[in-house]
């Protein structure tokens, strides 16, 4: 219904749908165009409800010419549980908290949202093998999605990922392709592939749909809070495409009076150990200096964030910023989200729980807002993160043993 | 002789040239010995004498703004690649 076609987010030239991603013109990313005409949005709010229980209930905010995409696989992401988390709030001395747990996706990060996306443009273009340059999350969406659709896959990975996310891929059945250098080693070889293969790099040539695919995690948002946006986000970057297309839908929807409120304040999160875009924002810079990664939160590892100069313009804008932690600070918000909420997340969110400290501890964070944060993977990806973390305990199969050996539980109550 | 790459999607600047084949002993002076050849091209990857923000521009592989820019120097037989700065994303 609202499809138009890509269009350059630096000099505006128009291009029609098919397998790009820069402009010809001036190197600038391209963006998908709709015109959503005269939307009633009570209409669009029933026929949503009315939807699938997953992404494509947003169809008509999506990439594709008149609902659901007819090449969708039947692997559909979405409707993650948005949760209160009070005994966070009171641990930080904050008012509302919630917790968007996007690791309850099919291959538990929020990487399915724009794989799906892009794999269903990818078949509607009539390609048959499907890739990515991946930090990890998403080799396993890509894998598992093209297994789903049975297309054939290649997969590029730096090869010294977390063993979980290559194993947690391999399954699949894909090529799974270490290369030994960074993620952006990874990304300009991809780069470089995309010229010659016949195949759909999800984040390389069909970037602006996958892109796209991440607005869902807004839509939720709001549907979930009642058809309200909330006061402020804290989200990760790391190319920044998530974090610069939440502000893309929150915007959107507001225009078209689907969401109520005012637009959030933005807080993005890095690791200290790859932070180009928390540099740029600290120095007033727009333009993100290149670094060299060195950080557990490999998910983030981004050095050459592609959407970087948005994200930075997005924080500013938004009365926001963008603050980076350490190793030490990431392994202690992995820790702190798993015993306020029972949600294990891998090292991005233990970056973003840990920025969400950082700002309440500076009072950035007003008694009256509603904070939504956002974890984009599962804990079972990044064990390491937590080796030797925890208390356990030894014993003999004996009471005797037990009670010599455990401790009572300490008297804490709800607290604590 | 330095050997530039050119992105497919630029090569209508350059009548469907993939590799052009220059002199020049820094990044610079080759890529201004390919706008010689190429007029048209030089407005697509430079404003104002700098490279525009989403070009990255790599020396036998390694990304010039962890060298000199466009002062890196070249040695004879470096191949220089030009690729848009807008892919990627975990």
């Amino acid at each position: 219904m609202a499809l138009e076609g890509l269009r350059c987010k630096e000099c505006g030239a128009d291009y029609p749908v098919d397998a790009r991603y820069f402009c010809e013109q001036c190197f600038g990313p391209l963006e998908v165009v709709y015109d959503f005409g005269a939307l009633d949005p009570a209409e669009a709010r029933r026929k949503i409800q009315a939807g699938s229980a997953g992404i494509w209930r947003y169809a008509d905010f999506l990439p594709f010419a008149a609902g659901p995409p007819a090449e969708r696989s039947a692997l559909e992401p979405g409707l993650t549980p948005l949760v209160r988390a009070d005994r966070l709030a009171e641990r930080l001395g904050l008012g509302e908290v919630w917790v968007k747990n996007d690791a309850a996706n099919p291959t538990h990060s929020f990487k399915d949202r724009v794989v799906a996306v892009a794999v269903a443009k990818a078949r509607e273009l009539d390609f048959d093998t499907v890739a990515c340059a991946s930090t990890g999350n998403l080799a396993n969406a890509v894998a598992a999605h093209a297994a789903a659709a049975g297309l054939a896959s290649y997969v590029f990975v730096p090869a010294d990922l977390e063993e979980q996310k290559l194993l947690a891929t391999g399954v699949y059945g894909t090529h799974l392709v270490g290369v030994r250098g960074s993620y952006d080693d990874v990304n300009r070889l991809c780069t470089e592939l995309s010229e010659t293969r016949p195949w759909a790099f999800v984040n390389v040539n069909l970037r602006p749909y996958y892109a796209e695919g991440s607005k869902t995690l807004a839509y939720e948002t709001i549907e979930q809070l009642g058809w309200e946006l909330p006061d402020r986000v804290v989200c990760p970057i790391a190319s920044g495409s998530l974090f610069t297309r939440l502000g893309r839908a929150f915007r959107e929807w507001l225009d078209l009076g689907l969401a109520g409120g005012e637009p959030p304040v933005f807080n993005g999160a890095q690791p200290a150990g790859c932070d180009p875009v928390a540099e740029a924002f600290a120095e007033g810079r727009d333009v993100c200096k290149p670094q060299r990664p060195d950080t557990i939160a490999k998910s983030l590892a981004i050095g050459d964030p592609a959407d970087g100069p948005y994200a930075v313009e997005l924080a500013r804008a938004s009365g926001g910023a963008i603050d980076s932690v350490s190793d030490a600070e990431i392994r202690d918000g992995i820790r702190l989200l798993a015993e306020t909420t029972g949600i294990f997340t891998e090292t991005a969110g233990g970056v973003t729980t840990a920025v969400l400290a950082k700002l309440a501890e500076r009072g950035a964070i007003g008694a009256d807002e509603r904070v939504v944060v956002y974890i984009t993977g599962e804990g079972l990806k990044t064990l390491d993160a937590v080796r030797d973390g925890h208390s356990a305990y030894e014993i003999d199969a004996t009471v005797a043993d037990f009670e010599r050996g455990v401790p009572e539980p300490a008297a804490t109550g709800a607290g604590a | 002789m330095i050997t530039v790459k050119i992105p497919a999607q630029l090569r209508v600047a350059t009548d469907g040239e993939g590799e052009i084949s220059v002199e020049g002993g820094t990044v610079g002076e080759a890529l201004d010995a390919v706008f010689a050849e190429h007029e048209t091209l030089r407005e697509r990857i430079t404003e104002d004498g700098t490279l525009r923000r989403f070009v990255n521009v790599y020396v036998s592989g390694e990304d010039i703004r962890f060298k000199d820019g466009l002062d890196t120097a070249l040695d004879d037989g470096d191949e220089v690649t030009i690729l848009p700065a807008v892919a990627g994303g975990g």
